[in-house]
């Protein structure tokens, strides 16, 4: 236990130390803030106000605000919990690249404990990063249109939770291999880059074709996103509906933020999504697990 | 003195490439052994089997009488490293390292603090305490590496090229250091090095080519076995020397004449008074004995 709280808290210094691997990891968050500042903000603003006022209803600029807000502070959360989860493992393949993984290696420690710090220190750093930008989400909805209940705030924290020990454990069996700087700069570049489009956050599901969206349903991430979404906004929707606009609209604009997902016409309940991730979690670790368990048989 | 490596018929392949080939000798507790060859010699191989960081082909490794097949976590108590190169954290401090690395040992609180006070003094780091590793120099970094690997008071120290890249000063303090280790600890230290002058101060010497076992013995063995002597002779004249009919290079005080060993010399000397009136006998270097023994010279790591 000693063994593991020196390696998880080493880890995480490491990690918060080296500036260069701690704002990579913040990149992706940071591009989709500048998407929304200068563009995507104002185009989902136009497109739910043409919307709704086509459909013969006034909104008010609160509920409009909430709606936009709740949609970029949903997507923000979803890329930061997966793609700083990836920033920080890479220290994995830091250590090998340094040699500090053989002077881990010299001492007594097992492997599962070396293998089980790296991830519950990715955890930790990866936590720590997503649940201080979730206060400042919710302190940023504060102020554009606040709709939220107790109950969604504790089920956006638990989101983000899952969505992290998703990212840790995936990001654990991805970066497992790897033992190059070019290795790691591609995988970081890649989840950095891609990571975003694929889960729904640069832009909704909704908005790709039939045949990438049915692709798209086969992974994950896809309904960490939507998680966040459906309780970032299921207060705003509720204040639609409390404002009669029509339920046929609101149902609409559920579909268009991918709050309703849909696996090959069937849409998936919160729940089954819930269930997903948990499954998906459990599965990432448990390859992890046997990534670490063959390794030491070869060696 | 027992042994406190033994290693018998050791195989190790990557491939088709046979790194270590039915390896076997012992290292005597307390000495200081040099374990020498090229690069790709195998030395890096033994070492990494020994450490329990490379699963052997064959053969039997017992570190202070533990099977490495039994309980390689005994043997890793007993092992300090100082890699080739520091592979401390350079991004956190002196402190923050050994005690990251002290805690991968068991050792924490009151007990790290005193380890870290011991050795500090030991190897003269005190005021280093909350320097960022990645800030040190060469030297001040070798001194973390080393006390690093004696966190947890080791048996046996292995040092990997320890002194490649350092001043001759630092070399010196460190080999200083060790020295004294070895008096006060008993401590075994097993040597990899390039530079032939420490390999002459080892107890026992063990030369490896291509993976085999090409040369082992004490210093003296080697050099009496692989190289003659050498008679400075002062004070002479070039036509005195053609005299004496044996192979010379002219210095640029004097002539370095090659005998076969001492007896050769003592002859000389006897049938030929009057030449010798300022002269000096020396051993072969280790140099020579590893040209002789393997057909090259080992200068920083290159085979020429």
């Amino acid at each position: 236990m000693k063994e593991l709280k020196a390696l998880v808290r080493r880890n995480t210094k490491l990690y918060f130390r080296d500036r260069g691997m701690f704002f990579t990891s913040l990149i992706t968050p940071i591009i989709l803030l500048v998407l929304y500042a200068t563009f995507l903000g104002n185009v989902y603003e136009g497109s739910f106000r043409d919307a709704l006022e086509a459909a013969g209803v006034s909104v008010s600029d609160q509920l409009i605000g909430g709606c936009v807000g709740g949609q970029l502070v949903s997507s923000l959360l979803a890329v930061c919990c997966v793609t700083v989860a990836f920033c920080s493992n890479l220290l994995m393949v830091q250590d090998k690249i340094t040699g500090a993984r053989r002077d881990l290696t010299v001492t007594p420690v097992r492997n599962s404990t070396l293998a089980l710090g790296y991830y519950l220190s990715a955890l930790v750093s990866t936590l720590l990063i997503c649940f201080a930008a979730a206060a400042v989400c919710l302190v940023y909805l504060f102020y554009v249109g606040w709709y939220l209940t107790a109950s969604d705030v504790a089920c956006l924290l638990l989101d983000v939770f899952l969505l992290v020990m998703f990212g840790t454990a995936l990001s654990s069996c991805v970066n497992f291999p790897l033992s190059t700087n070019g290795q790691s700069s591609a995988v970081g570049t890649i989840v950095s880059a891609g990571y975003g489009f694929l889960c729904g956050a640069y832009m909704p599901i909704s908005q790709f074709s039939s045949g990438l969206q049915k692709v798209l349903s086969f992974l994950p991430g896809t309904y960490g996103t939507s998680l966040l979404r459906n309780h970032a906004l299921r207060g705003v929707f509720e204040e639609m509906e409390q404002q009669n606009f029509p339920p046929e609209v609101v149902e609409a604009i559920r579909d268009s933020v991918d709050c309703n997902l849909y696996f090959f016409g069937e849409k998936v309940e919160l729940t089954t999504m819930y269930l997903v991730l948990s499954v998906s979690i459990v599965l990432a670790v448990a390859i992890y697990v046997g990534m670490n368990t063959l390794s030491r048989s070869r060696s | 003195m027992g042994n406190i490596i033994e290693i018998n018929h050791l195989n190790k392949s990557f491939g088709e490439v046979r790194a270590v080939q039915d390896l076997s000798f012992r290292v005597k507790e307390g000495e200081l052994f040099a374990f020498l060859g090229i690069n790709g010699a195998g030395k890096s191989t033994t070492i990494n089997i020994l450490c329990g960081q490379l699963a052997k082909d064959s053969g039997r490794v017992i570190v202070n009488g533990t099977d490495l097949d039994r309980d390689v976590d005994r043997i890793k108590r007993d092992l300090g490293v100082v890699f080739q190169n520091s592979v401390l954290d350079s991004a956190l401090t002196v402190w923050d390292n050994l005690k990251s690395r002290a805690a991968l040992y068991g050792i924490t609180g009151r007990e790290f603090r005193a380890r870290f006070a011991e050795l500090s003094e030991l190897l003269a780091f005190g005021d280093l305490k909350k320097r960022t590793v990645g800030k040190l120099s060469g030297g001040q970094r070798r001194r973390i590496d080393i006390a690093r690997a004696l966190l947890h008071r080791p048996k046996l120290l292995i040092l990997d090229e320890p002194t490649t890249g350092l001043d001759p000063q630092t070399r010196s303090i460190l080999w200083n250091v060790i020295s004294d280790l070895r008096r006060e600890e008993k401590m075994t230290v097993f040597l990899t090095t390039h530079y032939m002058e420490e390999a002459a101060d080892a107890d026992y010497v063990v030369i490896l080519d291509s993976g085999k076992i090409a040369a082992e013995g004490t210093p003296l063995e080697l050099k009496n076995t692989y190289t003659g002597d050498f008679i400075t002779i002062y004070r002479t004249e070039e036509e005195q020397i053609r005299r004496l009919d044996q192979s010379y290079t002219a210095i640029r005080d004097a002539y370095r004449v090659s005998v076969p060993n001492t007896a050769a010399a003592t002859e000389l000397i006897i049938k030929y008074p009057s030449i010798f009136r300022d002269y000096e006998i020396t051993k072969g270097k280790m140099d020579d004995v590893f040209l002789a023994v393997t057909g090259k010279k080992l200068t920083g790591g290159a085979a020429k």
